[in-house]
């Protein structure tokens, strides 16, 4: 029989404490999406849920300097329904929101889908790519960390076990400058990405990317910022000759598995082609950006 | 019995009333297996085997039995060791040790999630905790999965007394194949020596989950004197009674079954998996026991249908004649003999008239849950594979898929390979208004593909019991024993109305329990409202002779003189004598002092049941870089005999071809190498969602079965008897290539595209 | 272990429940409330047969602790209805014959109504989109979305104007 407890804290320390001091593993509910599928499959047998919902901020999205700071258990639907971000960070509300069914979307947050740390979720490539960062709160205090940091390996981060994270930042945007997200599922919704792209540019007046980033998920352990994939697209106006440089860069950082939701070959090929797709779209929402 | 062939004599039957258990299920009133529960009751969990293939060495349950709150424990050791015999009751063959078997364990394993035990205690957590705590040490045995590896001579055994049934003379060495079947007519060589064209392919499916949302549930009492009572969800409570009586030596009349509202079957409801052991464990400790099945359990524990390795060869004369079809079939039965392989052979060809004909199935054992029926059992399968054949053979004489089919179709008076000839079937009528769908022409852009499949299904009688009451108000119960799984409780009531005479909103049907209704096969086969329907009308028409006599009793004339018109009686002719009509009403309130209580019941085993024929156009566009196919355009045409209620015609229509769909496409078992299924939920075994797909078209064609009395061909199987192919031949004009394997997904298809081939 | 005492609003009415802490929203619904027009068709949000609506957001309620119900208002499929009168999703799902076993039917509904909550004129995609968390195995869904876009139609139409 299970003795797990549950704690709502009111405050990011007695969160903390909470963490700190239980006896056995203890699991930071958010929005509770995956964790509540864990419990009932016995894949996680915790001791201690922490439902960190209760905190003041933890729940909403405010503009700061320019960017954006989005609350650790924001669901999903909260993030889609926000006009501003969504104007000014597409693809990371278009990613937040190919999460799950409508349902899952009026309670999954970006701080559960980067935690549970499954190498295929959705809105991380398009957190890496925009850039965001990830404020983790301890008992030391706040850090700052880029959110491709946070992410060791399947079901592993680098939080430690007294750790949880508050809040996500994205920064001010320089002027021409966009972002998209493009999963790959064998249907319509519903699906785990079988592929992710996340693709982030900015482009000069002529129209040239000077600056981008691109992230790929679902073809390594964790979501890969692809160095050699954003030098493909910077110089360029997103020409054939790019088009064919990010694909094979794409594909060359690939190392995915063969299992129930694609074989290697298949995702490789895939990843190539996401990365295009999602650079298209992106160029063409910079350009309008201007 | 009337036959009622004009459809402007009809006033009920075609119209589409609110059906009479609507209201409770939008409310969410309906109350289904997992609804229930009884004073003192317990909940029961099932432990289950985590290996393919494993002999058992010990079970022992100690741990368990000594948590606080548990309350019993049963393994094969409490059920009777009962021999082999072979059983009827539900849809397709069983056999009752099997059966018994694979309801709990005894000896070995044979699949991931075999029941090895069961455990009941005060609530599901304990349950659960207490499944944890039952030690069972196994001995792993080695396993096999896919067809073909089982039927090789070296593959791992799983029954040491299976010899192959129907060959001679017989085997000296047990195998994985538990019968051959073989139905040929003509002769084949000749046949295809007389082709000037000849197709042939090697084809596969995986199996495929009836995926119905509601996971099977019972709950199960004893009484001190012996007397038990089951309610569960099912396609068939006498089914259940039957299977349990069996299982646990017990008395058919000890045990009432009552029917819980059932949340989809599609055949995979036509066995039992929970009712004899949570019955079992009930008489045990004297308390009422429910169990619930997760969604894993269902997957890895109930019956898919077959897997199919399926080869195929047609050849044609150069106009179209098809002068030769041959096929070899082989099915996964799962871990007991049972495939659908038999009626798979029979339904390959059967849409076409042909001469020579040689087909050959193959039932195959391997470390699979058993497989269960699913919607037009065997059918399918082989349709894809026949159906994808035809096309190829349509598109190598360069003619019209339609016409070919038209060219080569059954008619009445064909007699087909198993021996059958067809009487009055709509094979022809449903190629003609395919053919004259505006979808068969419409224009097509690129990376799109246009297919068409057909297919057949038997449609089945046999046994039903119904009764019409009268009661004191003149309003109308009418009883059968037919579980609705998708809305004949409406159609038995607008039977009954029409033949009464009466609106349909004064007919109130219910579904008795085993004690309260004669007996009722399964809702399965197309049969119920063909069969249970024929018994409604046989009580209703019994009624209204009874109407009719006791109204000559109030006139005081002979109930000669009495005719039955738009529910009332009324004086025969002129000579009979000048009496106002008597409505139902009215004769319903003096029942009393004209002889008692009116009403009938009426048990057939129903023959003649009508065949059908159904033609499905699909549109496809295939993303040629990631391999995903979108159905854009759906068209399923089917001779439906006549519709009693035509929106649950239509949506029988449109479900079952969104099965196909989905069994086309997507959905798949998967196996890791230790013979572990990967997918056991509905994440990873991907039926179809609503953003998948276009609105269905469902085109009714009507050629009336002349041995029902409205007409009624069953409708709910053949539906998903084209799909496969239809999509498979639309991707073959999409994409210039012929796909050989279910499903049909992204990597398989984008693999096809880079290396031309399917 | 002692239980966790929640005090919460179902379908208008004050509602409270001992639950443990690893107990679902759904179990509590069914077992505790005796709501059973919930389903369980999957307890890993896949299926959407639990669907309730929470503070204005659909849910699965199965995906959903039962302590976080505490102060929240939940609409269940039992409380779609105006007493007898049914809401226009309802009748037009009866007279669609949008259901045929019916097991989906309460989650589908629940799913719909939030639907038309947020969006009263929505397109057939976006319908679909939106329900895409509900699976329907009877149906192959064509009339469940006439019958979500026909009630859309007339709940748009039969609106007083200033609401």
């Amino acid at each position: 029989m299970s003795s797990l407890s549950y704690a709502a804290p009111a405050t990011v320390d007695e969160a903390i404490g909470l963490l700190a001091g239980a006896s056995g593993l203890a699991k930071v509910l958010s929005g509770g999406t995956d964790l509540l599928v864990q419990l009932r499959s016995g894949r996680t047998r915790p001791a201690l849920i922490v439902d960190t919902k209760k905190i003041p901020g933890i729940i909403g999205i405010r503009e700061v300097d320019g960017g954006f700071v989005i609350g650790a258990a924001t669901s999903g639907a909260m993030i889609g329904e926000h006009a501003a971000l969504a104007a000014v960070y597409p693809g990371v509300v278009e990613a937040t929101n190919l999460i799950g069914s409508t349902q899952v979307q009026g309670r999954a947050s970006l701080a559960g889908n980067l935690c549970n740390a499954s190498p295929a979720a959705d809105s991380v490539p398009a957190m890496i790519a925009a850039g965001a960062t990830a404020v983790i709160a301890g008992p030391k205090g706040r850090r700052t960390v880029p959110v491709e940091q946070v992410v060791t390996g399947p079901g592993r981060t680098s939080l430690a076990r007294d750790e949880f994270i508050v809040e996500f930042h994205l920064p001010k945007r320089a002027p021409r400058s966009a972002d998209a997200y493009l999963r790959f599922i064998p249907r319509t919704e519903m699906d785990i990405a079988v592929v992710g792209a996340g693709v982030n540019v900015t482009l000069d007046a002529a129209g040239v990317c000077t600056a981008a980033r691109v992230s790929l998920g679902a073809v390594a352990p964790t979501a890969l910022l692809v160095a050699d994939c954003a030098a493909a697209l910077v110089g360029s106006k997103l020409d054939e000759h790019a088009l064919a440089k990010l694909d094979l860069a794409a594909r060359d950082a690939c190392k995915p598995i063969d299992d129930k939701r694609g074989t290697i070959d298949f995702r490789i090929k895939v990843a190539g082609v996401l990365a295009r797709r999602a650079a298209a779209i992106a160029f063409e929402r910079a350009a309008a950006r201007s | 019995m009337t036959f009622i062939g004009n459809k402007s004599d009809l006033k009920v039957v075609g119209t589409r009333p609110v059906r009479p258990d609507g209201v409770d299920k939008v409310t969410g009133r309906a109350t289904f297996g997992a609804d229930y529960t009884m004073p003192g009751m317990l909940m029961g969990r099932v432990k289950r085997s985590p290996h393919a293939h494993a002999r058992i060495v010990s079970i022992d349950a100690s741990k368990a039995l000594a948590l606080p709150g548990v309350k019993g424990v049963v393994t094969a050791a409490d059920f009777p060791d009962i021999p082999s015999e072979e059983a009827f009751v539900g849809e397709g063959p069983m056999n009752f040790r099997d059966l018994s078997l694979n309801c709990i364990a005894r000896g070995k394993v044979l699949y991931e999630g075999h029941a090895v035990a069961a455990v009941c205690a005060i609530s599901d957590e304990v349950a659960a905790a207490a499944c944890d705590l039952i030690d069972v040490t196994y001995e792993v045995l080695p396993h096999v999965i896919d067809v073909e590896a089982a039927m090789a001579p070296d593959a791992p055994l799983l029954h040491a007394d299976m010899f192959t049934a129907n060959v001679t003379p017989k085997p000296e060495k047990p195998s994985n194949i538990a019968k051959k079947v073989h139905f040929t007519v003509g002769d084949v060589a000749a046949g295809f020596a007389q082709a000037d064209v000849i197709v042939e392919g090697h084809y596969s499916t995986q199996p495929v989950h009836q995926a119905y949302i509601e996971p099977h549930a019972c709950i199960a009492s004893a009484g001190a004197d012996g007397q038990c009572h089951i309610i569960s969800s099912s396609q068939g409570h006498f089914m259940i009674r039957a299977y349990v009586a069996k299982l646990l030596g017990m008395e058919m009349s000890n045990l009432k079954v009552t029917p819980a509202e059932i949340g989809g079957g599609f055949g995979g409801k036509t066995v039992v998996y929970l009712e004899p052991l949570a019955l079992a464990m009930a008489r045990k400790t004297g308390r009422p026991v429910k169990m619930v099945m997760t969604r894993e359990d269902v997957f890895r524990a109930t019956g898919p249908t077959s897997g199919a390795v399926i080869d195929v060869k047609l050849g044609a004369t150069k106009d179209g004649i098809i002068t030769a079809a041959q096929a070899v079939l082989k099915y996964q039965a799962g871990a007991f003999a049972g495939s659908p392989v038999q009626p798979g052979c029979m339904c390959a060809f059967a849409m076409y008239d042909l001469k020579n004909v040689d087909v050959v199935g193959y039932d195959v054992v391997s470390n699979r849950p058993k497989v269960a029926a699913y919607r037009a059992p065997g059918a399918p399968i082989a349709s894809f594979a026949a159906e994808s054949a035809v096309d190829d053979l349509a598109r190598k004489l360069g003619m019209d898929p339609i016409a070919l089919r038209e060219k080569n179709a059954a008619k009445a008076g064909t007699k087909t390979a198993y021996g059958v000839t067809f009487a009055e079937i709509g094979y022809e009528q449903v190629l003609a208004a395919a053919k004259n769908h505006p979808h068969w022409k419409a224009p097509l852009g690129p990376n799109q593909g246009r297919g068409i499949a057909t297919g057949f299904w038997f449609n089945i009688g046999g046994e039903s019991s119904a009764s019409v009451f009268i009661n004191e108000d003149g309003s109308v119960n009418v009883v059968s024993g037919s579980p609705d799984i998708g809305g004949s409780r409406a159609s038995m009531a607008m039977m009954a109305a029409e033949v009464l005479g009466i609106p349909v909103e004064h007919v109130r049907p219910i579904v008795a329990d085993t004690a309260s209704i004669g007996f009722t096969h399964v809702t399965g086969g197309s049969r119920v409202t063909y069969a249970t329907g024929m018994a409604t009308v046989q009580a209703a028409e019994n009624v209204i002779e009874q109407l009719k006599t006791r109204a000559a009793m109030i006139w005081d004339i002979p109930p000669e003189a009495v005719e039955w018109k738009d529910g009332q009686a009324v004086p025969a002719g002129a000579n009979a004598g000048g009496f106002d009509p008597l409505p139902l009403a009215a004769i319903a309130l003096k029942a009393a002092k004209t002889g008692g209580p009116i009403g009938a019941e009426v048990s057939l085993n129903a023959q003649g049941a009508g065949p059908g024929f159904g033609a499905h156009i699909c549109d496809v566009e295939v993303d040629k870089e990631t391999g995903h196919v979108t159905v854009l355009r759906y068209t399923a045409v089917q001779d439906v005999g006549r519709a009693i209620h035509p929106s649950y015609v239509e949506g029988q229509i449109q479900g079952g071809a969104v099965q196909g769909i989905g069994w086309a496409l997507n959905e798949e078992y998967v196996y890791n190498t230790k013979g572990l299924m990967d997918n056991a939920g509905f994440l990873d075994y991907r039926v179809p969602v609503a953003s998948d797909l276009p609105m269905i078209e469902a085109v009714m064609v009507e050629v009336p079965n002349p041995r029902h009395p409205f007409g009624v061909r069953g409708v709910g199987e053949v539906p998903i008897v084209p799909p496969m192919a239809a999509v498979a031949n639309a991707i073959r004009g999409a994409l210039g290539i012929r796909m050989h394997a279910l499903p049909m997904s992204p990597p398989k298809l984008r693999a096809a595209v880079d290396s031309g081939v399917g | 272990m002692s239980k966790i005492h929640v005090t919460t609003t179902v379908n208008g009415e004050p509602a409270e429940f001992l639950c443990q802490p690893g107990n679902s929203l759904l179990d509590a619904l069914r077992d505790d409330l005796n709501l059973t027009g919930s389903k369980e068709g999957c307890s890993s949000g896949d299926c959407g047969a639990c669907s309730v609506i929470v503070d204005g957001r659909l849910v699965c309620s199965c995906l959903m602790l039962a302590v976080e119900a505490e102060g929240k208002s939940i609409t269940t499929i039992e409380g779609i209805a105006n007493g007898d009168v049914l809401h226009p999703l309802q009748r037009k799902f009866l007279e669609h014959a949008a259901l045929q076993c019916g097991f989906c039917t309460p989650g589908f509904l629940v799913a719909a109504k939030a639907l038309l909550d947020h969006n009263p004129d929505p397109t057939e995609t976006e319908a679909r989109y939106w329900l895409a968390g509900n699976l329907c195995r009877c149906t192959g869904y064509d009339k469940i979305i006439r019958a979500v876009l026909d009630a859309a139609a007339e709940m748009r139409a039969g609106a007083p104007a200033g609401e």
